[in-house]
Order: C-alpha cells, then sequence, then structure tokens
C-alpha cells in the first residue's frame, strides 16, 4: 500500500551564519506498508519522521529515490494520492476560528463529500466532540482538538491515513483512547501509518520502524525486534535508586546501564579472553550478576536485587543507537 | 537528597484559583522539601498549569495561602522570581545567538555581575563539555543538547527552585536519561526540582509524586508507597487508575 525506495532529502542550512550546515533529513529510507497495516514511525524529534510523511503526502519532492502511495508515485501521480490520503500533521492546523461542525464540513466538501456519507466511519470518534459541534475549534481541549483533527482527515474515507505523532504532550488516558481508535479503524480497513516518540506505543503497532537521524535502525514486529535483542538484560533494584545509578556504572563489569522506571536496566561486558569463563559468552560474563549483587551489598545497598529480565522496546532503541 | 527535615521550600495552603464558576485549581495543600525532586502529574485539564503559575508569582490566586522560598504568593511575587528558574519545552534558548551569548543573556537578565557572568559561563561550558561548541548558533545544536543547556541556564543564577514543564518531551531516550542525570546533579547540590512530565517512567525517579484530577490533589506520596496504596506494578497504572475517573472534559 505504501512503498518507499531509498528516499533522499536534506535541507539547505539554517542561518548558515557560521556553518553552510546542509540537515540531511532522510539518508536513503526503504520500506513497504502492507494493505490494513497498523505501521509505526518510532524515534525522537529529528529523526525525519515528518520529512517522511511530508514526502508520502506529496507536499515536499525527496531529493532521490521512489515511493508510491496505494500505487499511485508521489511525483508523477500527486493528485490521485491527495485524493485518497487523509493526514494529520504534528501541529493542530484546522481552522480555529470555524467551529467544529464547520471544519468538518469544510474537510468533507474540498474532497467532494458529505459528512452524512461517511459518517459511519467517524461516528465512534466525532460523537464525542458532537456537543461541541457549535464551539470554535481553537477554543478546544487539546484532546477534544485531537478527535475533530481525525475527524477531519477520516471524512472523505481515506485508503492511508497518516498520522504525525497524534500523542504527543496528550496524557495517558487519552493516548490510551486514541489507540484504541486506532484499532477499530484499521479493522475498517484502513492502512495506517502513525509516527510517535513514545516508545511503548509501539507494542501497539502491528510493524515498526525505529528512526533515528534519518536512518532507520530496524523494521520488524515489536516482538521481533525486542526478541533480537542481544545478550542478557538484568533489571537491578535498590531503595536509593539515584545512589544506585552511581554505583552500578562504578561496578567495573557493567557494560550499559540506564535507569527503567523504579529500577535500571544492565548488561554485562563479556568475560575477558582468556579467562575460565566458557568461550562464546556474549551475555556477559556469569558470575557478574553475583559479583555486582555482593559490589552493592559492600556499599549500603542492602536491599539490593539483580534479576533477569526481558528488554523492552526502549531497550532496544538505546542499544541500536548506542552501536 | 537532603533531609526531609529542613524547613520546606514550597509550601501552600488550601491554594485555590477560580475563574468564574470554574475552579480550576480547588485547595492545593502541600509541601515541598529543599532538594526534593517533587513530580507534579495529572491529566490534561487538569490544573497542573494553573497550579504552576500561581506557584511561579504569575497569577494571582483567587484564595488560600502560599509561600515559595519563604516569600508570600500574593505579596512578594518579584521576589519569588528571583528566587526560581523555570523551563519548558516551548519557552527556550535564542536560536539566533551562540551558545555563550545565551548563557549570558540570561545571567545577565538575573542581575548577575560582569565577573561572576565570565566564571559561571566557563564552569557552564565546562560542566556541558560544550567548550567547542561556545560559539556555535544554538539552533545549530541536536536537540538534546539545546534541552541540557536550556536547562543549565535556567539554573544560572543558583535559585532554590527550578520548575520544569515537560522538559523531557521528544527526545531520544539516551538524551531523557542524561536530562535525568543532570535533575540529580542540581538536586544533590540542594536545588529543589518541580518537574511535569507526560513519561511514567520518570514519575518514578522523582522522590515524591502529586497526581492532579479535576483541580484537587488526588494523591501525593513516593512512588513506592503509591504503588502500594492502589496495588499496581508501576506509575503509569497508577495515574491511569486515578486519572481515568476525571470528569472534567474540557480544559
Amino acid at each position: 500500500m505504501i512503498s518507499l525506495s531509498n528516499i533522499k532529502k536534506t535541507y539547505p542550512g539554517g542561518t548558515g551564519r557560521k556553518t553552510d550546515g546542509q540537515v540531511k533529513a532522510l539518508n536513503g529510507i526503504s520500506f513497504n506498508v502492507d494493505k490494513g497495516e497498523l505501521f509505526g514511525l518510532i524515534g525522537p524529534d529529528g529523526a525525519g519522521k515528518t520529512s517522511l510523511f511530508r514526502t508520502l503526502t506529496t507536499l515536499i519532492l525527496p531529493d532521490e529515490g521512489e515511493a508510491t502511495v496505494d500505487n499511485y508515485d508521489i511525483r508523477k501521480d500527486y493528485q490521485q494520492i491527495r485524493n485518497r490520503v487523509g493526514y494529520m500533521p504534528g501541529r493542530f492546523s484546522l481552522y480555529q476560528d470555524l467551529t467544529v461542525e464547520e471544519n468538518l464540513n469544510f474537510f468533507a466538501t474540498v474532497f467532494g463529500t458529505t459528512i452524512k456519507e461517511n459518517y459511519d466511519l467517524i461516528k465512534d470518534i466525532y460523537q464525542q466532540i458532537e456537543p461541541f459541534k457549535d464551539r470554535r475549534a481553537g477554543k478546544l481541549s487539546g484532546g477534544m482538538k485531537q478527535k475533530l483533527a481525525l475527524s477531519c482527515a477520516l471524512i472523505h474515507k481515506p485508503s492511508v491515513l497518516f498520522l504525525d505523532e497524534p500523542t504527543t504532550g496528550v496524557d495517558v488516558v487519552s493516548r490510551k483512547e486514541f489507540w484504541a481508535m486506532l484499532k477499530k479503524l484499521r479493522q475498517e480497513g484502513i492502512t495506517i501509518l502513525v509516527s510517535t516518540p513514545y516508545m511503548d506505543e509501539a507494542n501497539l503497532c502491528d510493524r515498526i520502524a525505529l528512526i533515528q537521524k534519518g536512518d532507520i535502525l530496524s523494521i520488524d514486529k515489536p516482538d521481533n525486534i525486542v526478541r533480537s535483542f542481544p545478550g542478557q538484560l538484568y533489571a537491578v533494584h535498590a531503595s536509593d535508586t539515584h545512589r544506585l545509578l552511581q554505583d552500578v556504572r562504578s561496578f567495573p563489569g557493567t557494560a550499559t546501564c540506564f535507569a527503567f522506571g523504579d529500577s535500571l536496566h544492565v548488561t554485562f561486558k563479556d568475560a575477558p579472553s582468556g579467562s575460565n569463563a566458557p568461550s562464546g559468552a556474549a551475555t556477559g560474563s556469569p558470575g557478574e550478576p553475583q559479583a555486582l549483587l555482593q559490589y552493592l551489598q559492600a556499599r549500603n545497598h542492602p536491599d539490593a536485587t539483580v534479576e533477569k529480565t526481558g528488554p523492552t522496546i526502549e531497550d532496544c532503541f538505546i542499544h541500536l543507537l548506542k552501536n | 537528597m537532603s533531609s526531609t527535615t529542613s524547613a520546606p521550600v514550597i509550601t501552600t495552603d488550601k491554594l485555590t484559583k477560580r475563574f468564574g464558576q470554574f475552579i480550576a485549581a480547588n485547595e492545593l495543600t502541600f509541601q515541598v522539601a529543599k532538594g526534593e525532586i517533587f513530580g507534579f502529574l495529572g491529566a490534561n485539564g487538569a490544573g497542573k498549569t494553573t497550579a504552576m503559575r500561581m506557584l511561579c508569582g504569575l497569577l494571582k490566586p483567587s484564595s488560600g495561602k502560599a509561600t515559595i522560598a519563604g516569600y508570600d504568593v500574593y505579596t512578594q511575587t518579584e521576589k519569588i522570581k528571583r528566587s526560581i528558574g523555570y523551563m519548558s519545552q516551548k519557552f527556550s534558548l535564542y536560536d539566533d545567538l551562540t551558545v555563550a551569548e545565551n548563557i549570558r543573556f540570561y545571567a545577565g537578565i538575573y542581575g548577575m555581575s560582569r565577573p561572576a557572568i565570565k566564571e559561571k559561563t566557563a564552569q557552564l561550558l565546562k560542566e556541558l563539555q560544550l567548550e567547542k561548541e561556545a560559539k556555535t548558533l544554538v539552533s545549530e545544536l541536536p536537540l538534546g543538547w539545546k534541552q541540557k543547556l536550556s536547562f543549565s541556564v535556567s539554573i544560572v543564577h543558583d535559585p532554590d527552585i527550578v520548575f520544569l514543564d515537560e522538559p523531557t518531551g521528544g527526545v531520544d531516550p539516551v538524551t531523557r536519561r542524561q536530562f535525568w542525570d543532570l535533575i540529580y546533579h542540581a538536586s544533590d547540590r540542594g536545588v529543589t526540582v518541580f518537574v511535569t512530565t507526560h513519561y511514567m517512567d520518570e514519575a518514578e525517579y522523582c522522590n515524591r509524586v502529586s497526581i492532579m484530577v479535576d483541580g484537587v490533589v488526588a494523591a501525593l506520596d513516593s512512588p513506592t508507597r503509591l504503588k502500594q496504596q492502589f496495588g499496581r506494578d508501576n506509575m503509569e497504572d497508577v495515574f491511569y487508575e486515578l486519572a481515568r475517573k476525571a470528569t472534567r472534559k474540557a480544559d
């Protein structure tokens, strides 16, 4: 449904006062999204997520590479593409001084349809804001703006939906509601490409691309990405987390150590070659967890625990960033 | 963090703000100790921003009492502003000034002397490992560095308290953790950190967390005790349990 091959985009340098540093936004991005798939682009600000959306919605042209949306070419067939995609940009871009209903009507009319014709598709979402249909869009709360923007992106029954960071700055409750809406839309057969900086939302997608500074670090099902995490990860816990962080970092056998909620996620260095450790110990020297525990107990962490744990998408992202 | 037995640097007593019939913040009562990292959570529209604006001396309360660094929020707002730092994702640095110029600008705003500014600039550049970038435009720095610089600039005048409004939004997971190292470091030096975030793992890094729902503080305790109290494994579930009961639809 969506296909990209070696897409490159470079922007000219910003102010150019001291350097003429060009910004490489996309360094040869290739991937495919199947029909009906919920595909996530996961990465921080500056990863290139918005440039990808703008390329696929035909708002910018890439410097190099090919891409199609619903089998239409982004260069030649931009008009067909624009007719059949829905796009919710990262920044709220509806008309602030039109009412909720006027905005929806406007988008329906522009696409040559009516609210009535596709009401079924947006019903579940729009009903939540319908009591406020006479309110100006600029006066809506963040969560309601988000629902209106999604309704407007859907009103012409697009075959592909592009959602650029729909949940950024939104609280946990509204985020869960929003993802529940996406699941329902996917059941309607709409292909969805969604970006997010929240790593935990990756698990809600069929497949994800981890993206950083214009490069794709990994593309797969979330389960497979987690499974490909090399080595064994340990969760280290003690009541004084801040001091624990410093002490675990100073332990000689620690390879990586990052805070994850109320515990630390730690990997250990490989056993030095020539030692008694079994060969090929890519998971770190087997004695290290016990050695760390003793090290921590000696440093006044009487309640310290060191236990095996499974990696999250965020662990994988950090690992890929480091390599 | 420093001992909680020291005098609190933030004290509120039934602090309330009404806008007409609407009670944005309703009888907030809590204390924050010197050097504490205090997480201030709440759903969109719960009243966090209103509360923060009152604590920063930017919005006059309707009723109740509060002192910030010993100063009264009704009568001593200028003294409050000198005693606090503020950083948000939106309010940050001047893109078309260099790193050193931004530091000098903010230090100047807070009335620091020229020799003090010079010394502080050198110290900050060293701490942030930005010595080579002193003359680089802020617009050319990666986002993560900007945020670290922005934090350092917000405490350039050694305030008692720093307010951080979603400081880590949108940054990569490694930079997010490096940012928390800076927060811990400031707390170790006795700076009180008052922080909002939508990342629930970051709630776990706070000494204590308050969760606002519909204008009131619905829960306030250490993350460990909140999880025990609500019988949940993590702060995200605690937050969800409280915030989903919110009845305010619009803000």
